[in-house]
């Protein structure tokens, strides 16, 4: 039986630490939304989302911290860390904007993570398969969902149209961070059969010319220097806002209950 | 902001397989495909349903209410109706 070096175990946790990482603050960024949508509808169906990603980051965060066994727990992954130590992609971390705006931004980011999660179903580590399992239901339906907003909008009214098209502009620079990868990626992909990230680039690539097409949208040209930073900790302006906010209360009020 | 451009359905809910759907309410939404989805995030969050159907209002073709006496009282005295007239056979638990 192999025993996992040490370095790959490292991996494996930082891995998982930082899908919680994603999916918390997409999470945050849904809350922030809360009492904002423009319909009772579209509410429910936000806040419904917001707390599936922070369902899933608990997941995450849990098994982190029975990974690293050092006595911390999901609330000290969450509540606990400074921005250096998140390792989100930049792009969850952007501000709101208008509604296009979040329906942009998910599509681009819920069409890779679902590919990851699919890529994960794959790898050996057990736990993290079935979390994964688990949270793919979760972002398939999410990825419809926003997926046909993007249709609606696209191939919507001229406005809406040129307002997502510009949404799409902004966004699209973050997207290479999603296949950039790193040493974590690369050693979690050779212990535990990790994804193949340029694999799922051609994949995702070619999942998102198709909606464009179908929302009447220009696949932005390529970007020759794809904005990154989040898998170091080297965060955009907006995320100590972020921060202070989500964490305000359980560090005024450390261990806190209701 | 702008209720009056979104129409109204109607959602139905069937709870298990083997039941029939149920009218679950009302929701608005722009089109047919919106429905279904608000429908599954308003009235499908506690594990209610398997199915869902969804009709625009305005395409129920509904009874007037003020057609009521005629309508449904003459079955008021019709107590013939009802299966109670029958003689059950000793023996017979169900019928």
């Amino acid at each position: 039986m192999n025993r996992i070096k040490p370095d790959a175990q490292l991996a494996l946790r930082l891995y998982v630490q930082r899908l919680g990482d994603n999916a918390l603050i997409t999470g945050q960024r849904m809350i922030e939304r809360v009492a904002g949508e423009p319909e009772l509808e579209a509410e429910l169906a936000n806040a419904n989302f917001a707390l599936d990603y922070l369902g899933q980051a608990r997941m995450y965060y849990s098994y982190a911290a029975e990974l690293e066994g050092a006595g911390r727990n999901e609330d000290d992954f969450a509540y606990a860390r400074n921005d250096r130590e998140f390792q989100n992609f930049l792009l969850v971390e952007q501000p709101n904007g208008h509604f296009g705006d979040a329906v942009v931004r998910q599509v681009l980011f819920d069409s890779f993570y679902l590919l990851q999660l699919e890529a994960l179903l794959e790898c050996s580590d057990q736990r993290l398969a079935e979390i994964a399992a688990r949270a793919a239901k979760e972002i398939r339906y999410h990825l419809q969902h926003v997926s046909k907003w993007l249709i609606r909008l696209g191939d919507g009214t001229s406005e809406s149209n040129a307002r997502v098209s510009e949404s799409l502009a902004r966004y699209w620079r973050f997207a290479g961070e999603f296949f950039a990868g790193d040493e974590v990626d690369d050693k979690f992909r050779a212990a535990f059969n990790g994804p193949d990230l340029s694999a799922l680039a051609v994949t995702w690539q070619s999942n998102i010319d198709a909606l464009l097409a179908v929302a009447t949208l220009t696949v932005p040209a390529d970007i020759e220097h794809p904005v990154s930073g989040g898998r170091a900790g080297l965060h955009s302006e907006h995320f100590g806002f972020l921060l202070a906010e989500m964490q305000h209360l359980t560090r005024s009020y450390p261990g806190a209950t209701w | 902001m702008s209720h009056t451009n979104w129409p109204l359905y109607e959602v139905f809910i069937r709870s298990r397989s083997g039941l029939s759907h149920r009218h679950a309410g009302s929701l608005h939404a722009a089109d047919d495909d919106m429905a279904l989805d608000h429908a599954r995030d308003t009235y499908t969050r506690r594990m209610e349903g398997v199915s869902i159907w969804v009709v625009r209002s305005d395409r129920i073709v509904a009874s007037d209410p003020a057609e009521t006496a005629a309508l449904f009282e003459p079955a008021e005295d019709k107590i013939y109706r009802h299966p109670t007239f029958y003689e059950i056979p000793d023996g017979v638990e169900n019928l």
